[in-house]
């Protein structure tokens, strides 16, 4: 097999040129053009004005929130739910959510959140009153943790599966507390698929335009919205591609800061 | 004993609030889909007639069957165009090389959907593709096919090569290896990488959203502009619909990932 050649690789490096390579050079190539199609470096003087950065801090606070919550409910879940008998139903009906277009889930939250809906008609209840709970900065980050927590539960449960649970034991029998195990033995042991799920939900929270438009009501800007209003509103296709440098930029320090682990890509 | 007992019920108790939390919002679009009232904010009385308004609503039928002669049609070339990919990466054997082509391959899973869908938007532009069926048609291609490659390469790895060397001591030619022997062996790969793709597509709004131009639409994207003009209880209609079709979808998965886990177990690894 040594001598023949690789055919298969026409067509697959066909791909990678035009839909891979291409578009990431278009993007580049475009941040360095105005409106009026002239060459410019003034994007870039663009975004390092306040505006944009104070936007560029927003959105990483947002994506930084969003991830941290997603993981402090998803570790306990994973990790109850490698106790239960029947884990793989479950963890099928944990996942099952995150085959819902993300957009009916979204409206869902409108009637869920609106002034007369559920959670306010509970809240009444209660005593606590009527809150003004759609087209703020809380529901976006809510709605945002609601849609990504299966995307992090999955690796983490993924990773504690793997767990000999040997280990544990040992820990247990030389005289760790539970809590103690935990952090210095199931923790440290799992810390791959945190860390795949963390960057399953940090980066594409950086983009998410249509939860911010439809929940958060404009109140939330993220380095999404604002592409999506370069691109498709005001057309200022150059701004739009500076933002989405920055955004590839941002996107390959998180993935080498995470490692982009081989195993843990390929888990998918 | 006590302590245990109590721990136990708590994470119950925590797993059972996980759970609740997760399908309010469905249960909360199903339970007001039969709502007469018209709203999403008290319950009046039973009705049927936001589905019938689906039935009927000829528009929208048209963009259902728009989406999945989409997702077919790209689940079905980004397969073919995986399969080679993963064909290729393993016939690559050159360590550096193959980690590059993993690498490049990669890029469209992590990228965020806002990048895709802008540069493609840039790239159908250039090349004078008019937005419509056909750009759609291709992102989704595009952005199938690396999770194809990620489904079908672990089988090939999986497979020995003395089964590779038999077959040709045994006198087949290139061709008849590559039939008779690799693409029997990889199937299951290839019909999971399928079923990826079909909900990649069905799922994909941002990507669409971009590339969709004025005259197509999809179903996301029809859902998201109805969204954002408030709430009609059609959508939730719609949704209880696409839910149920979900699960039927799922149910589909679980079984094909059943019979491909077995035989995999009995196999060796490498």
């Amino acid at each position: 097999m040594a001598r023949t050649r690789n055919f298969y690789l026409i067509p697959y490096v066909a791909w990678i040129v035009l839909f891979v390579a291409a578009p990431i050079i278009l993007i580049a190539y475009y941040s360095f053009f105005d409106v009026e199609g002239e060459f410019t470096l003034g994007n870039y003087a663009k975004f390092f004005t306040p505006i944009y950065l104070r936007m560029t801090l927003y959105s990483f606070w947002y994506a930084f929130l969003i991830t941290v919550f997603s993981l402090l409910v998803a570790y306990p879940t994973a990790l109850i739910l490698t106790k239960l008998k029947h884990k793989q139903l479950w963890l099928l009906l944990i996942i099952l959510p995150s085959w819902i277009n993300l957009l009916l889930k979204a409206y869902a939250f409108i009637g869920l959140f609106g002034k007369y809906g559920l959670v306010n008609a509970v809240f009444e209840t209660v005593g606590i009153g009527n809150r003004q709970l759609l087209f703020n900065d809380f529901s976006f980050v809510f709605v945002s943790v609601y849609i990504f927590i299966p995307f992090m539960i999955l690796p983490i449960y993924n990773s504690l599966e793997e767990l000999n649970p040997a280990l544990i034991d040992a820990s247990r029998d030389l005289g760790a507390s539970a809590w103690t195990t935990f952090r210095r033995v199931i923790f440290p042991l799992t810390l791959d698929g945190v860390k795949a799920g963390c960057q399953a939900v940090f980066i594409p929270s950086l983009s998410l335009f249509m939860i911010t438009r439809l929940i958060a009501g404009n109140r939330v800007i993220t380095l999404g919205t604002a592409i999506e209003q370069h691109f498709l509103v005001t057309q200022d296709w150059g701004m739009g591609a500076t933002i989405a440098v920055f955004l590839i930029i941002a996107m390959a320090v998180i993935m080498f800061m995470t490692g982009i682990g081989k195993r843990g890509a390929l888990r998918g | 004993m006590r302590s245990v007992d109590r721990r136990w019920r708590w994470s119950n108790l925590y797993l059972a609030a996980v759970f609740v939390v997760l399908y309010a919002p469905i249960a909360y679009l199903i339970v007001y889909s039969f709502n007469s009232g018209g709203t999403m904010q008290g319950f009046e009385g039973f009705t049927l007639e936001w589905y019938a308004e689906v039935l009927q609503d000829t528009r929208l039928l048209i963009i259902v069957l728009n989406t999945i002669i989409i997702a077919l049609l790209s689940a079905l070339v980004s397969t073919i165009l995986g399969t080679i990919g993963a064909l290729a990466i393993y016939e690559v054997k050159r360590r550096s090389r193959k980690n590059a082509l993993l690498s490049l391959n990669n890029v469209l899973i992590v990228s965020p959907d806002v990048i895709i869908g802008a540069s493609f938007l840039i790239l159908f532009t250039i090349i004078g593709i008019r937005l419509g069926f056909v750009s759609v048609l291709l992102s989704h291609i595009a952005f199938s096919v690396p999770i194809v490659v990620l489904m079908v390469l672990p089988k090939l790895q999986e497979m020995r090569t003395s089964m590779l060397d038999a077959a040709r001591d045994l006198g087949a030619n290139a061709w008849q290896v590559l039939t008779r022997v690799v693409v029997p062996y990889m199937k299951p790969g290839i019909f999971a990488g399928f079923f990826m793709a079909l909900t990649y597509s069905l799922d994909d709004f941002a990507v669409t959203f971009f590339v969709t131009g004025n005259g197509f639409s999809t179903l996301s994207v029809e859902i998201y502009s109805r969204a954002r003009q408030g709430i009609s209880l059609s959508i939730n209609a719609l949704s209880t619909l696409l839910f149920l079709f979900t699960v039927a979808l799922v149910i589909g998965y679980y079984f094909i990932n059943r019979r491909n886990a077995r035989p995999a177990e009995g196999g060796e690894r490498r």
